[in-house]
């Protein structure tokens, strides 16, 4: 994971947020990445997205696994709390730090190595917990840092750098959690902002695991004709099927839409995203459905995405396990510790 | 052992053969209870099968007025329920001893012993005459056995059907049969045979002041008093309970009655792997959080334990250790993860252990582990084993002082950051290798980046030789503060001066004690030191210089303890001999005596 520090320029004529943050103040070193790497695309979505919800950064924690995906931390929110886990862990990590202290904003950022292949069980197991977390995907069907071998979500047929062809199906992060139960299933892709940042203001205030795949190509190892996980072959086959719009708490729908196109789902903080149908068959709230799209699309090379499921009213972790609404980590010994009496009553069955 | 004395009173060992999921273990658990509630000291082991129906199973008591709490290598009194183990049970009757089987069906000729007495009772016959429900004949043979030794060891039957009441607390309507199933045992017994026997129990004062409990349930209080909130865990035996244990203790303490809020989440995770990831994500946070495992889940949390001494994150694991390697033998015992456990994970790593040597320690080593993890800001593993775990053991009542405030160690808060002109998470600022920490969301000054990856002592990720190493040498530096911070060892001088000594640990100390006993009736004399924790402290090594010669008694075949001792004090390698039990059931006094004699005999100690 490393780094340059970035010189902090403010200039007077910066925007503000509602918490008086420029968008400097959430941004972090500068990447380390290829030149034109799809992470920096969402490193710079992510950034954007935070300023604009107008998040304390030190009341977020981002985590991430091993690989290229997961040294972006290091790019973006520069004052808030980072966990780089080890390789395919960050789920637990999130799950024990949700867990402690219920307030904090979760944000990982995994890659398809990380999430799909040696932490398949804890990204499907956070998704089953529906752990009150953002999970980035950054998915560029290879590995980068150790050269451009395939990653499990590489297409059949794709070619790699040095020529080898995939025959393995894929592991589509998308479906597995859909048939999981997650309830927030998005995918995007990093050269789309004006899909991805509604995307991930949306995930972000999700009342469960919000799951964002994004198709970020890798410039080095992944980028060539016959790979369909490349900026061109991405461009050409994505598929928006729902356009989604971001509406903070106690504001007004300033944007026209007809009626009966839209649809409206308010998230727990009263915030709300407004869904546009772009395709006239997708049912956002049909999960059997929205799978048989999504599959029937990928037949033909497709990519669909957008906001692809929502469930708001599913219970997260902590209403399942009716965990008390203070963070645990805050709670004092005096509430925890029963004390001598009990003790002494507890060993009356020992007798 | 020949000076075994005859007089059996108050000073025997009783071993029932049975087929397990036959519901002997509740009869066997309130032989045990009547004879503790009878004031006489009492031990008693499970040997179970890793099978849920039909395998052998063993369950020995041992009544000892001199509360010799560990196994005496001898079986007085067999009761044979289990047709399948006859030969093997029958021979394993110590001269002079006694055999009760179920008569129903006749036993060959060729099974006798002449140096035995064998004891005949058709507990199937009478419970199938008495009982119409085809289970509860079965669950019931094992109450009319109870009934019988009851009257051949002359068991207080008003503390049994006390007992029994309070087994059916909750179930009122199965005492009536219970009863009349022991009644049925007691008759046949008073009628048939001349009771009591020699061998048996008369009522004592000695057990007042102590509690029958086993090791998980004490480690489980344990956490709730250290105010634990997170506990994480993947099921293996045999660490299961200590969960269990967990939960039931904090729905009883940590739920609002009227919301059914709870103040602890446990999570049942999808592996080991995760389970000790949660603990990690949780202590990070504030929470004190623990995992309960056994060996193949130490294997598997390596990663992180690695991860965790090198980014300074508090965990509490307990490892109740079983056999290995591998899978091993799930429910037998051994102390065999002591080297795993201690250099867990790749790199140069080294990690405080605790070893509770009975159920009173797991209590307190489990509330002194979540100080020492927050103290120093790293994983302890409190070694505990299945013996301990899973045995109800007899020790004293667990006391809990109200003044107690736990030791959350260096961690700065909300104020104290306002008021810091900086915050660097790896800075030494105070010499004794421990750095300040901050819990994330409380403050902006307090954001840091955790990470496995080379770090400066500011945080910030480096690959400057310089600066790494300046990082790992303080972590050396913490780990001398550790060994000034753990448990003591447990040192008992010989009454005599001595230049030899023995050196255990954990469930091997009632069995070291009975030895040294034996050992100096004859002359020997020894001194011992149990160790309590690594890293050892002054004290061990002190100790060590002190004798000539060590024996070092541990429950593991690579002498994992002397290995340890070896590798982490100055003592002489030669000068340690190593006494070993790894049968996977729990060490006797036996072994130890032998080979002491053996050592003395040829010269090798004196």
């Amino acid at each position: 994971m490393t780094y340059i520090a970035k010189p902090k320029i403010v200039h007077g004529g910066l925007t503000k947020n509602a918490l008086g943050f420029t968008i400097r103040d959430y941004e972090g070193g500068m990447s380390t990445l290829c030149a034109g790497c799809g992470h920096d695309s969402v490193t710079a979505a992510l950034v954007q997205a935070f300023f604009e919800l107008n998040i304390p950064p030190h009341r977020v924690a981002k985590l991430s696994g091993i690989g290229c995906s997961s040294k972006t931390p290091a790019y973006f929110l520069g004052a808030s709390h980072g966990f780089n886990s080890v390789h395919g862990r960050m789920p637990s990590i999130a799950t024990g730090a949700s867990a402690a202290n219920r307030e904090l904003c979760l944000l990982g950022v995994s890659g398809d190595g990380d999430s799909l292949s040696i932490g398949l069980g804890q990204f499907a197991h956070a998704v089953r917990r529906n752990l009150k977390m953002t999970y980035v995907i950054e998915n560029n069907g290879v590995y980068g840092l150790t050269k451009g071998q395939f990653s499990a979500s590489a297409d059949v047929g794709s070619k790699a750098k040095k020529g080898e062809v995939n025959e393995q199906q894929p592991i589509d992060p998308v479906q597995m959690a859909m048939a999981q139960g997650g309830t927030f299933v998005a995918r995007s892709f990093s050269g789309d902002k004006e899909q991805l940042i509604p995307l991930l203001k949306a995930a972000i205030k999700h009342n469960g695991l919000a799951l964002v795949d994004v198709l970020s190509p890798c410039v080095t190892f992944n980028d060539h004709e016959d790979s369909t996980k490349s900026y061109s072959y991405t461009r050409r086959f994505f598929h928006r099927a729902v356009h989604l719009d971001y509406v903070p708490p106690a504001e007004e729908i300033k944007a026209a839409y007809d009626e009966g196109e839209v649809m409206s789902v308010e998230l727990h903080d009263g915030s709300r995203i407004l869904l546009r149908k772009i395709s006239k068959d997708y049912s956002v709230n049909n999960r059997g459905a929205a799978l048989d799209y999504i599959r029937s699309h990928h037949r033909k090379g497709e990519i669909v995405t957008g906001l692809l499921y929502i469930d708001e009213s599913e219970p997260d972790m902590h209403r399942i396990n009716n965990t008390t609404t203070t963070p645990l980590g805050s709670l004092d010994l005096e509430t925890l510790c029963p004390g001598a009496d009990a003790l002494a009553s507890v060993q009356a069955r020992f007798r | 052992m020949s000076g075994r004395s005859k007089s059996r009173i108050n000073d025997f060992v009783l071993r029932l053969a049975n087929v397990n999921g036959t519901g002997s273990a509740s009869a066997n658990g309130l032989l045990m209870k009547v004879i503790f509630r009878m004031g006489i000291p009492v031990m008693g082991k499970n040997f179970f099968p890793s099978n849920i129906q039909g395998l052998p199973t063993w369950y020995e008591i041992r009544i000892t007025k001199d509360s010799h709490l560990a196994r005496s290598g001898h079986v007085d009194l067999m009761v044979a329920m289990n047709a399948q183990t006859y030969q093997k049970d029958l021979k394993e009757v110590s001269p002079g001893g006694t055999l009760l089987y179920d008569s129903t069906w006749a036993r060959h000729s060729v099974l006798s012993r002449p140096d035995i007495t064998i004891l005949g009772v058709p507990l199937a016959r009478m419970c199938n005459e008495h009982f119409k429900n085809a289970r509860a004949r079965i669950l019931m043979k094992n109450m009319a056995y109870v009934g019988s030794l009851a009257a051949l060891l002359n068991l207080d039957r008003d503390v049994i059907s006390e007992l029994v009441e309070e087994m059916f607390a909750s179930k009122k309507a199965l005492i009536p049969s219970n009863m009349e199933a022991i009644e049925l045992g007691f008759e046949y017994a008073k009628e048939h045979f001349d009771c009591p026997l020699v061998t048996r129990v008369e009522p004592m004062d000695k057990t007042s002041g102590h509690i029958m409990i086993d090791g998980n349930t004490a480690s489980a209080l344990g956490c709730v008093y250290a105010g634990a909130t997170v506990g994480a865990w993947y099921p293996i035996t045999p660490s299961t309970s200590l969960m269990d244990g967990f939960k039931t203790f904090a729905e009883r303490f940590r739920k609002d009655p009227e919301t059914g809020e709870r103040n602890y989440c446990i999570v049942q995770a999808e592996d080991e792997l995760s389970a000790i990831g949660i603990v990690l994500g949780a202590t990070w946070n504030g929470a004190r959080a623990f995992t309960p495992t056994s060996g193949p889940g130490l294997s598997l949390m390596n990663e992180f334990i690695g991860f965790a001494y090198f980014a300074e994150l508090p965990a509490v694991i307990f490892d109740v250790q079983r056999v290995g390697p591998s899978t091993g033998m799930p429910t037998r015992t051994q102390q065999a993860d002591i080297l795993a456990a201690a250099y867990a994970s790749h790199g140069d790593t080294r990690h405080v252990l605790l070893f509770p040597a009975n159920p009173k320690e797991c209590f307190e080593h489990a509330v002194a582990a979540f100080d020492l993890a927050d103290r120093l800001q790293t994983p302890v593993i409190v070694l505990s084993d299945l013996d301990i775990g899973m045995n109800d053991w007899m020790c004293e009542e667990l006391q809990w002082d109200d003044d107690y405030r736990a030791d959350r160690g260096k961690v700065l808060g909300a104020q104290e950051l306002e008021e810091a002109e900086n915050f660097y998470r790896y800075l030494d600022s105070d010499g004794d290798g421990i750095p300040y920490r901050t819990y994330p969301g409380v403050h902006p000054k307090g954001a840091y980046f955790v990470r496995g990856s080379g770090h400066n002592k500011y945080g910030a990720y480096t690959e400057e030789s310089d600066e790494y190493q300046e990082v790992v040498d303080r972590l050396c530096l913490k780990w001398e503060t550790a060994a000034t911070l753990v448990p003591a060892p447990a040192i008992r001088k010989s009454p005599k001066p001595t230049d030899i000594a023995v050196v255990s640990v954990g469930s091997c100390d009632y069995a070291v004690l009975e030895a040294i006993e034996h050992l100096a009736a004859s002359g020997i004399y020894l001194d011992y030191l149990r160790v309590r924790a690594f890293p050892f402290s002054d004290e061990v090594e002190e100790f060590l210089e002190q004798h000539e010669r060590v024996f070092v008694v541990e429950q593991n075949r690579d002498a994992q303890l002397k290995s340890l001792l070896t590798l982490e004090t100055d003592y002489p390698k030669n000068r340690m001999i190593s006494v070993l039990n790894y049968s996977g059931l729990p060490i006797d006094c036996r072994c130890i005596i032998g080979a002491i004699e053996q050592a003395v005999a040829k010269g090798v100690a004196a």
